[in-house]
């Protein structure tokens, strides 16, 4: 016998079902005023006072046979226009970075308003392309899924995660489009066609 | 800022499979692809701080919060309690734990759930709270119900309840079910079935711990949380406080 490792094991995931606004988003699932305050109804604690460039980023999350999932619940988190994370020396103290948004029960779509992140140095100096982390969970889904949202308008040539996707066809699945003035369109495909690259980091 | 290393990579032989036909709804909804597997970087490294949002004093308490205290929820009182831990074995303070549930006859209060078991107008079937500086976590709530659902012809939850944490990372984030100890539904149940080491279903279930359970009040079950650690050798990271 080798000596014991003491490390602990992460707790299996479970799904989230198609109760997590509940818990999450009360007022979305007909529980309006069941808190004070809910957790993550925008990144902004003041959008007036907000530095940087508002954008909204329109989208739906697709299943494998092409149906908009009606019930998916996405977690949004980025780093400030000056590409400082919330929390750390000199943050935007009107932003949190993370947002709560879901699909619309009708139609499927979801709306993130957020302002457009700026880029960063990690470790080792290297500088990452402006992007929003993203981590989606629904009913079927066994553990959530990561991914990210680049932008069009961006210089996204040297991003440090967009070249490590050796099929290139594939990074467009990681950039919303520009569809107006602060507009963008981002849909995320779960399956099948067009599937997003989701990450395990 | 001390880097305080990148995240450990996540083990996913312990975490269900993505594509699990015994769950019907995970066919059209997994991915085929191989996961883009990378090291961390500040964007899964850090993650959003809830200092700044006001908890109210029944966030936790189940049995009252619907009803902001005015009536207490039907069914068998019980307190959830434990602590939130990394890999390292390192308790997680400060750090956001919500949960859900069906009422006791197990039926949730959302527009979506139709099930014919009444909804308990003193039940809401949500709560919050924020772990202590030793990571440690309480809820007051009722035991939940177990219910059919719409899979194979006639399949039924076992008793559970939702939880949804965040540690300091966005990439800890994690949300996974709590199960009852001897509840026979547990053996039955798809979606526990998505995964796949019955060692790691196990530590979902929580045992009845009498050293909680106040006499004439309420029973006690102890669920213990772990999400990933950070790994930091003096060889790539400046160990904190050097």
């Amino acid at each position: 016998m080798v000596q014991k490792l003491e490390t602990l094991i992460e707790s299996a995931s479970q799904t989230a079902g198609p109760y997590v606004h509940i818990g999450l988003m009360p007022t979305y699932a007909g529980n309006a005023g069941y808190y004070d305050e809910e957790i993550g109804t925008t990144p902004f604690l003041d959008e007036s006072k907000a530095k940087g460039e508002i954008v909204e980023i329109v989208g739906s999350v697709f299943d494998g046979t092409g149906w908009a999932m009606r019930d998916a619940l996405i977690e949004s988190w980025q780093c400030d226009a000056g590409g400082v994370f919330p929390g750390d020396k000199g943050a935007d103290p009107a932003f949190t970075g993370h947002c709560r948004f879901a699909a619309d029960a009708e139609s499927g779509e979801f709306t993130l308003r957020t302002v457009k992140p700026g880029s960063y140095k990690g470790r080792g100096g290297v500088e990452s392309a402006p992007h929003i982390s993203l981590w989606v969970v629904a009913r079927g889904i066994n553990i959530g899924l990561n991914t990210r949202i680049y932008f069009e308008d961006e210089d996204n040539a040297n991003d440090p995660l967009l070249n490590r996707i050796e099929q290139r066809p594939r990074v467009n699945t990681l950039i919303a489009k520009k569809t107006g003035d602060g507009k963008y369109r981002f849909d995320i495909r779960l399956q099948g066609e067009g599937e997003t690259v989701f990450l395990d980091i | 800022m001390t880097d305080q290393g990148p995240l450990i990579p996540r083990n996913r032989a312990i975490h269900p499979e993505p594509y699990d036909p015994g769950y019907k709804t995970s066919v059209a909804r997994s991915p085929f692809l191989p996961l883009l597997s990378m090291e961390s970087t500040p964007s899964e490294e850090t993650g959003p701080r809830f200092g700044h949002t006001k908890l109210g004093a029944l966030d936790n308490n189940l049995i009252l919060n619907w009803t902001k205290g005015a009536a207490p929820a039907v069914g068998e009182r019980i307190l959830v309690h434990g602590r939130l831990l990394d890999e390292m074995s390192r308790p997680i303070p400060n750090a956001l734990i919500e949960i859900w549930q069906a009422n006791a006859g197990g039926r949730y209060r959302h527009k979506k759930d139709t099930y014919f078991a009444p909804l308990d107008p003193n039940f809401g079937g949500c709560g919050r709270t924020i772990t202590d500086e030793n990571g440690y976590y309480e809820f007051l709530t009722v035991r939940p119900g177990a219910y059919p659902w719409p899979n194979r012809a006639n399949d039924w939850r076992p008793m559970h309840i939702h939880f949804s944490i965040f540690g300091h990372s966005f990439a800890q984030r994690l949300i996974s079910q709590m199960y009852f100890e001897g509840d026979p539904l547990i053996n039955h149940c798809p979606i526990a079935a998505t995964i796949k080491d019955r060692s790691q279903l196990d530590r979902l279930v929580a045992p009845l711990d009498f050293s909680k359970s106040r006499p004439l009040d309420f029973l006690a079950y102890k669920f213990d949380i772990v999400l990933r650690g950070r790994r930091q050798t003096m060889f790539e990271n400046k160990m904190e406080g050097m």
